[in-house]
């Protein structure tokens, strides 16, 4: 019985909260741009403005290009977006308070979270349409090259808390993990932004080069699930980063869960912010940022967690 | 890229846009406040038939030829004249705002102070068609077209006064 509530409430957080931060993001980035954003949906400042996205989405005509490779391109957006919700079952929101808790967790989580973007290469690849391929070649490209330094910043908070379970390492976490395992944040964060193909990595997608790389085959819901897709991305992405770097469900006065909410959407604003700020990387940039940056510090982090372990220990 | 200039580049990206986030935005809510305009912004051209002479000088003049003039002659007997005064007549007046390219050569070229700009702007239509404007619209927009700007205090008085 408590696994079934558990389960429907991730549910109704994986539906709303990627909602609530795609309305955010229309909002911060008017203000950031000195702009309104959408103003009239619903009333009071446009709050029903992406549930009425979602109705125009679903009034539009689903189409399949003839040449397309039928079954892999209807297939595409529900890949996309399935893992994101599989992801938020395993994250604690507070103590105890995980829809299923894994001993392996955090593994499972990072494993799951890279299927996401299997949907996007699927998506590039059954469109039969050239821009599609390029952006689809482009999400693979970018998923290889920022796979590597996501999985070793995590290693090294696993490392650090002596486990894996997600739950486990918030228990391990002490204030001063802000200042030895900054490192693996920052690449943990900037590797998730990349792999979510958010601006400004957002090479594969790049709306006025390749007209939306893998998307651009995409009509009324199926294109709707993409963008959920990246929001729920950013849901996960945040709430990941939280539990591994920010002490999760930890702080004082407020509830785990409320705490746990507030640094989530602390680190969307975090997304968001940079999206405006930040116009998009060259193909080569995004590969060197990986290589010559995100991998080194990433390795470098991982034996400075290593040595302080063994001189605390 | 070097590392140092890079990062710097970044911080001061974001607090740009940290800090315009923070100011009150002064954006104009367009449809629910008209926007005021200067009074020489060219909206749209409207036509004082009165003043028209149909010397068809806009119509030749217009570069995208996209005024349409019809006419024809009245004669009117004059009282104590050999002859009957022959005058033209405005049968149709329209100008194809499809086409226009608001150069405002028309306006400067009419002799008879029968075309003027109105800041007036919110004619868009649904058709392209409904683009082509005939004179009773022409003529309604003449009303919005604002007082001409008083003379420079110290400039020289108009000739007809002087
Ligand atoms: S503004 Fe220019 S293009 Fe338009 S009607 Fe006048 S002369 Fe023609
Ligand atoms: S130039 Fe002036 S007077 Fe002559 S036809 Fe055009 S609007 Fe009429």
């Amino acid at each position: 019985m408590r696994d079934v509530v558990a389960l429907v409430l991730v549910t109704v957080a994986f539906l709303t909260l990627p909602l609530v931060i795609g309305q955010a993001e229309h909002k911060v980035m008017a203000h950031m741009q000195g702009r309104l954003g959408p103003m009239y949906a619903g009333g009071f400042h446009g709050w029903a403005q992406l549930i009425a996205d979602g109705v125009k989405f679903a009034q539009k005509e689903d189409t399949v290009p003839a040449r397309a490779d039928r079954r892999v391109f209807l297939l595409a957006p529900g890949v996309a977006l399935v893992p994101y919700l599989v992801v938020l079952a395993v994250v604690p929101v507070g103590p105890g308070q995980v829809a299923v808790d894994l001993s392996l967790g955090l593994f499972f989580a990072l494993a799951v979270m890279g299927i996401g973007v299997i949907g996007s290469i699927m998506a590039g690849w059954a469109s039969a349409n050239k821009y599609s391929l390029l952006g689809g070649m482009r999400v693979a490209a970018q998923l290889v090259s920022y796979e590597l330094p996501m999985v070793l910043a995590a290693a090294s908070f696993a490392m650090a808390a002596g486990t894996l379970s997600l739950s486990g390492i918030v228990e391990e976490w002490r204030w001063y993990w802000l200042f030895w395992q900054a490192g693996a944040a920052a690449v943990f964060f900037v590797a998730g932004l990349a792999e979510l193909r958010r601006p400004p990595f957002d090479m594969p997608v790049a709306d006025s080069e390749v007209i939306f790389g893998p998307y651009t085959e995409y009509g009324g819901l199926r294109f709707a699930f993409f963008l959920l897709a990246e929001y729920a991305g950013i849901l996960v992405l945040c709430s990941l980063t939280t539990v591994l770097y920010l002490g999760g469900w930890k702080g004082p006065f407020l509830p785990d869960v409320v705490w746990t909410l507030i640094k989530i959407f602390a680190l969307a604003f975090v997304v968001i912010w940079v999206r405006v700020s930040f116009p998009r990387m060259r193909e080569d940039q995004l590969q060197r940022l990986a290589w010559v940056w995100l991998v080194p510090i990433s390795l470098a982090q991982l034996a400075l967690t290593g040595v302080v372990k063994v001189v605390l220990a | 890229m070097s590392g140092r200039r890079a990062g710097l580049g970044l911080a001061k990206g974001l607090a740009v846009t940290l800090r315009t986030m923070m100011k009150r935005s002064v954006t104009r809510q367009y449809p629910d406040v008209s926007p005021d305009l200067a009074p020489r912004s060219r909206g749209v051209i409207a036509l004082f038939e009165e003043n028209c002479t149909v010397c068809m000088l806009c119509a030749r003049e217009c570069p995208d030829w996209c005024i349409y003039i019809d006419s024809h002659k009245e004669t009117l007997p004059a009282e104590g004249s050999a002859r009957p005064r022959a005058r033209n007549t405005l049968d149709r007046f329209a100008i194809d705002y499809a086409l226009c390219m608001y150069c405002g050569i028309c306006v400067e070229v009419c002799p008879f102070d029968a075309l003027f700009w109105s800041p007036e702007f919110e004619y868009a239509a649904y058709d392209i068609a409904e683009l082509t404007h005939e004179r009773e619209r022409l003529r309604e927009w003449m009303w919005t077209v604002p007082p001409p700007p008083a003379h420079e205090p110290n400039a020289d008085p108009p000739k007809e006064l002087r």
